[in-house]
């Protein structure tokens, strides 16, 4: 087992202190329909951190992304037991409000989704239906912070009332990043958000995320074992539905403990 | 080559209408035929006179504005009526209904769409517009037995299901990915619909209701047995009002002589009809085709 | 904007203390119920928009069906006529004509070989019962009918009596002595059609009535003619307490208007005034009297007195007596026990309905006699349009519709469908395919009447083709429907997997036999729904065929294409501006009839839909 795979990528540096777990997954289990999706998963998401899910194609790691903000909900024949805690507070919970939730977990898409609408109403969309300003000063503040932070604002600046949907991929997935922060989301989650674009357009993105982690725990899905190396702390691996492995990203690219792991890092199979 | 009987009866049409409306106002051997403002402008019509010429002394008016309000009037009431519910209906059937629930609204809809307007006419005329007369009456108003509230009422009755169902066209055709966009920020359901899916699926919803209106501007049977002859020029829904339809059914049931003004003038009329309609649909079909490219 | 920092590769980002949505506080929670009450409310609009359309339709739906569904049904009188011969045989040659039609019943050639070979001299030549026919049957009938209530007398109640009977009163009597020359002589028990308003009133349409026993011993003075009835106590209180009820109103309406033009006319009107006052007190003095008497005028709900076997009228009235008129004369003068004679009140006045009181007298009397039959109204299936509403049909319209529906997709089939296949698998992308594309579309949302004007213009005026014909509104309907068959058999063939097509043209089918052989038979069902849809909405159509004549009156029922007709919902439309409520009745029993074919074919559409959906 001495078969290293130079990624030739700098991992990243481990955070000082280990963070508390923000999000903790006790035996989740996912059912579409009859199939059943994902199997008991365990798993602890540190706070302030960047943990990425990698895996072969259907191999669940999106359904559980989805599982996080109860976007699976909208799904009708979806069925999810088990128990997932965010900052200790049970999600599945049925006094919890799930669009309370979706505030407080923001989420980016595979491709860009921009609303039809300017690129200032779709940041100020979250903001104004969970009334996070009290004027428009305020609001305009947030835009503009919003759209500083996703490294946007320099590009867009002159044409705030242009619509979204006008700008390049990269620029609309950073848009739809900065959408998600104008929230002010305790987490983020990242659904390949750089599989459509283009490789500098990608590299933007990943700036942008390794930015964000000082503020915001993210959890992102990627195919790409490069840009997991580059932009996580923490990784996890599913396959089959399950959680195979988890832990120190650097760990587990160059001394994964399950055979498949391995496997799927080395090219073996995905 | 069978396609071209298509291109056919369009030129049929447009010939048949356009040399008819030019023969109403250019042609020397027409008597009392009105200049193209005076149609355009004219704020009486009266076409009766022009068939007999010996009685002197009704005045033959050929103005179309009375006309023209009064389409627009009953369109406008219509409008209001199917606008609302059809869309309503339509972001239900898309966005909330349970399949169960579909199966029962999805055929009221196909059957109401499949009514026949004489059906629908019958009852304006029967049922909608005494009982509109009635209850103004119990609240002091006077309403005309054939008012343009009873008609307008139940072409919007007809206007529903062609709304809802060109509308849940368009709103299915919104992508999953912005409504996912919508939720995963936290909105609910109805401000997803509100503020995301309508917002995207405006240029279609506005083309649905151009189509509409069309529809509404050329629907014939309902007018013509609950809408009224005499042209007034008013904006009361209680009056009687007469439609550009209407009038052409008038001037060309029964014997005519075609060489008539009258009977030109209701060509006159049918070109307007059909330019007015056609111009709505070559619009709305654009919007729409640039609209479905949009997300394609 | 002053702020230059730019969040970018190696840069900090601006570090600005983290907002944290509030979740908590009561402000935040009172916004998250605000949101979630504006999601139900806009869930609710829109199931309330779907209630409202349903209930619209529901409304209509039921409103037709209320209309309508008595038209299905016809009363009948059931009476013994006897067969005249002088009457309808005045020369006695009923076995020559009879023997002669024989004979021509036998030459007669069949519908076929008229058609092909022209008809024969037996097919046109004149009936030889035709002076049978001609005869008056109606006339027997309606003598049967005086002769049962033989105490009717003079021409005006007469007539009354004759109006209860439909012109067509005696067809049933022709059909049976023309199909059996035996019965003249006899006396035959026949059903005799009535008139729509006597039909209406049977259906319950004529006047909500009030029947209560007499309550004291009542004698009647006379048996035919004025009378007197005399009750031994207050029998007549409540029709009296009625009667000055309504009194008490025109009182208080002739004070009013008194009061009104006093004021509008002042001392113009002065002495109208006073005479309009005067009148009312003496009104009010004659209802305050106990014994008081009130006439009854036509303006007031008639009061009938059936006593001793016959019919009485009220004119005059007060609580112990009545006087008025009788109108089936009574058996006797004895004294009625109570109980025993009844006082009805028709609360419709006379003057407002449309069956007056002798003759409604006359058909309650026969109604208890058993002599009224209720049959379902075949008639409206078989007989053409008419003026009299009991005999109007819509078998004209209906084979109209047929002739008209024919035309049509005989056209539209053939065309729409080559025009879908050219279309869809053998044009080129160019402009002249976008240009036909793009009229097509448009063509389909051309309002219907504009087709009208085309057929006025071009196939009546250009073609001289016949005004009403069948012929020229199946052409107007077939470019009406046109664009939907195109429309709909473009999207079956686009339907049709290309593997298909492949396999076929990969052993060596040429293109056009791989689409005639492969393609098209699979696109099938879809094109015959597409085509059923497309006649539906022919065969509701209607403002079209307005514009080419096919409103005219038409009794007979259409022979061929080129033959004067109407279509169904022409039909409709011409019975809608009617002012009988019969031809109301029928207008919603001939909607019923359209509504069920349109719903039949629908229905068979959706059920082929069905049938061959997801097949690959």
């Amino acid at each position: 087992m001495d078969a290293r795979v130079n990624f030739d990528v700098e991992f990243q540096e481990q955070p000082a202190v280990a963070a508390a777990p923000k999000i903790v997954a006790r035996d989740v289990n996912v059912y579409y329909g009859d199939k059943h999706a994902l199997k008991g998963v365990n798993v602890d998401i540190p706070e302030r951190s960047v943990t990425a899910f990698i895996g072969p194609s259907g191999c669940g790691k999106s359904t559980f992304l989805r599982c996080i903000n109860r976007m699976n909900d909208t799904i009708p024949i979806c069925r999810v037991t088990g128990k997932i805690t965010i900052a200790g507070e049970d999600i599945y919970d049925r006094s919890l409000d799930v669009v309370q939730l979706r505030a407080r977990v923001g989420m980016v898409f595979q491709k860009p989704n921009p609303f039809p609408k300017s690129i200032f109403e779709n940041i100020a969309y979250g903001p104004r239906i969970h009334g996070l300003a009290r004027n428009n000063a305020e609001l305009e503040e947030i835009v503009v912070s919003s759209l500083q932070r996703a490294g946007l604002f320099e590009e867009v600046k002159d044409r705030l009332n242009d619509s979204g949907t006008g700008l390049s991929g990269g620029q609309q997935q950073r848009l739809c990043i900065a959408r998600a922060i104008a929230v002010a989301p305790e987490i983020i989650l990242m659904d390949e958000p750089c599989s459509a674009l283009d490789p500098i357009a990608t590299a933007r993105v990943e700036d942008l995320i390794d930015e964000l982690r000082g503020d915001y725990t993210i959890v992102i899905v990627t195919h790409n074992m490069q840009q997991a190396a580059r932009v996580s702390q923490r990784t996890a691996f599913f396959h089959l539905g399950e959680l195979v492995e988890e832990g120190v990203t650097e760990a587990i690219f160059s001394t994964p403990s399950d055979r498949r792991t391995q496997d799927y890092i080395t090219g073996r199979f995905g | 080559m069978c396609a071209l009987i298509a291109i056919l009866a369009t030129i049929g049409i447009v010939f048949s209408v356009v040399t008819e409306t030019w023969r109403f106002f250019f042609d020397p051997n027409i008597t009392g035929k009105p200049t193209v403002t005076d149609f355009l402008f004219g704020t009486e019509w009266n076409p009766q006179a022009a068939l007999r010429a010996d009685q002197g002394e009704i005045v033959t008016a050929f103005g179309f504005l009375p006309l023209l309000v009064g389409t627009l009037l009953i369109t406008f009431i219509a409008m209001c009526v199917a606008g609302p519910l059809g869309l309503l209906s339509a972001i239900y059937l898309a966005e909330y209904a349970s399949p169960r629930v579909r199966a029962i609204f999805k055929p009221v809809l196909e059957t109401l769409a499949g009514i026949p307007t004489v059906v629908l006419g019958f009852f304006a005329a029967l049922t909608v517009a005494p009982l509109i007369r009635a209850a103004g009456e119990s609240i002091g108003l006077d309403v005309a037995s054939e008012s343009a509230l009873a008609a307008g009422l139940v072409m919007g009755m007809m206007i529903i299901p062609f709304i809802s169902s060109l509308s849940d066209d368009v709103i299915n055709a919104v992508p999953q990915s912005l409504r996912d966009g919508a939720y995963a920020l936290g909105s609910t359901k109805s401000e997803t619909i509100r503020r995301v899916v309508l917002a995207s699926a405006l240029p279609g919803v506005v083309s649905a209701f151009m189509l509409a209106i069309s529809r509404g501007i050329g629907e014939t049977m309902i007018v013509v047995m609950a809408a009224g002859l005499a042209g007034n020029l008013t904006f009361n829904p209680l009056e009687a009002v007469t439609t550009i339809t209407v009038q052409i059914k008038t001037i060309l049931v029964g014997d005519q002589e075609f060489d008539s003004a009258k009977t030109l003038a209701a060509f006159a009329l049918g070109f307007v009809l059909f330019f007015v309609t056609l111009t709505l649909n070559y619009i709305a079909l654009r919007i729409v085709k640039a609209y479905r490219e949009q997300y394609d | 904007m002053t702020d230059a920092v730019i969040a970018g590769p190696g840069r900090a980002p601006p570090r600005t203390p983290m907002r944290r949505l509030d979740t908590s506080s009561a402000e935040a929670k009172a916004r998250v119920r605000r949101r979630y009450r504006a999601e139900r409310r806009f869930k609710a609009y829109g199931l309330g928009a779907l209630g409202i359309t349903t209930t619209f339709l529901l409304i209509l739906l039921a409103d037709i069906l209320i209309r309508g569904i008595p038209a299905f049904w016809q009363h009948a009188l059931l009476l013994d006529v006897p067969v005249k011969a002088e009457t309808i045989d005045p020369g006695n040659k009923r076995a020559e004509m009879f023997a002669a039609a024989e004979k021509l019943r036998s030459e007669r050639s069949w519908w076929i070989s008229r058609q092909l070979f022209g008809p024969s001299p037996a097919d046109t030549a004149p009936d030889p019962l035709q002076p049978l026919r001609a005869a008056d049957f109606s006339g027997l009938a309606r003598q049967a009918l005086y002769d049962a209530f033989p105490g009717i007398e003079g021409r005006q109640a007469l007539r009354k009596v004759a109006g209860l009977l439909s012109t067509g009163a005696g067809d049933e009597l022709r059909d049976r002595v023309i199909a059996d020359a035996g019965l003249v002589g006899t006396t035959v028990r026949t059903r005799v059609l009535l008139s729509a308003n006597a039909d209406l009133y049977l259906k319950g349409e004529g006047t909500p009535i009030e029947t209560r026993p007499g309550k004291a011993t009542a004698t009647p003075s006379a048996a035919t003619g004025a009378v007197t009835i005399e009750a031994s106590g207050d029998a007549f209180a409540a029709e009296m307490a009625r009667t000055r009820e309504i009194v008490s109103k025109r009182i208080a309406a002739l004070r009013a208007e008194a009061d009104r033009l006093h004021k509008r006319a002042g001392a113009a009107a002065a002495t109208q005034v006073e005479q309009m006052r005067a009148e009312a007190a003496e009104m009010e003095t004659r209802i305050t009297q106990a014994s008081g008497e009130e006439t009854l005028d036509e303006r007031m709900p008639s009061v009938i007195v059936v006593i001793n076997g016959g019919v009485v009228k009220v004119q005059k009235l007060t609580p112990r007596s009545v006087s008025g008129t009788v109108l089936i004369p009574l058996q006797s003068t004895a004294a009625a026990e109570p109980d025993a004679w009844q006082i009805a009140t028709y609360l419709l006045p006379e003057s407002a309905r449309r069956t007056g009181d002798l003759e409604t007298a006359v058909l309650e009397r026969l109604r208890g006699e058993g002599r009224i039959e209720r049959n379902f109204n075949w008639r409206f299936f078989t007989a053409g349009d008419s003026r009299e509403p009991e005999l109007a049909g819509i078998r004209g319209a209906l084979v109209g519709s047929a002739l008209t529906l024919l035309v049509t997709l005989v056209l539209c089939l053939p065309i729409g469908v080559m025009a879908a296949i050219y279309l869809e698998e053998f044009a080129s992308k160019n402009r002249v395919t976008d240009l036909i594309e793009i009229n097509i579309n448009n063509l389909a949302a051309v309002p219907s009447i504009v087709f009208g004007l085309l057929g006025l213009a071009v196939f009546l005026n250009f073609f001289n083709l016949p005004r009403s014909a069948p012929l020229v509104g199946g052409l107007v309907l077939a470019l009406l429907v046109l664009p939907t068959i195109i429309i709909a058999s473009r999207a079956a063939l686009k339907a049709v997997p290309p593997s298909i097509k492949e396999a076929a043209l990969g052993v060596g089918a040429s293109h056009q036999q791989a689409v005639f052989h492969h393609v098209l038979p699979l696109a099938m069902p879809g094109i015959m729904t597409g085509t059923i849809i497309g006649m539906a909405h022919a065969l509701g159509e209607t403002a079209p065929l307005l514009m080419i004549g096919m409103v005219a009156f038409i009794v007979d029922i259409p022979g061929s294409l080129t033959s004067a007709a109407t279509v169904l919902p022409v039909q409709v439309f011409l019975w809608s501006d009617l002012p009988e409520p019969a031809f109301k009745m029928r207008t919603a029993a001939a909607i019923i009839v359209l509504l069920v074919f349109l719903f039949l074919m629908n229905g068979l559409a959706i059920y082929l839909r069905k049938q061959f959906e997801r097949r690959w």
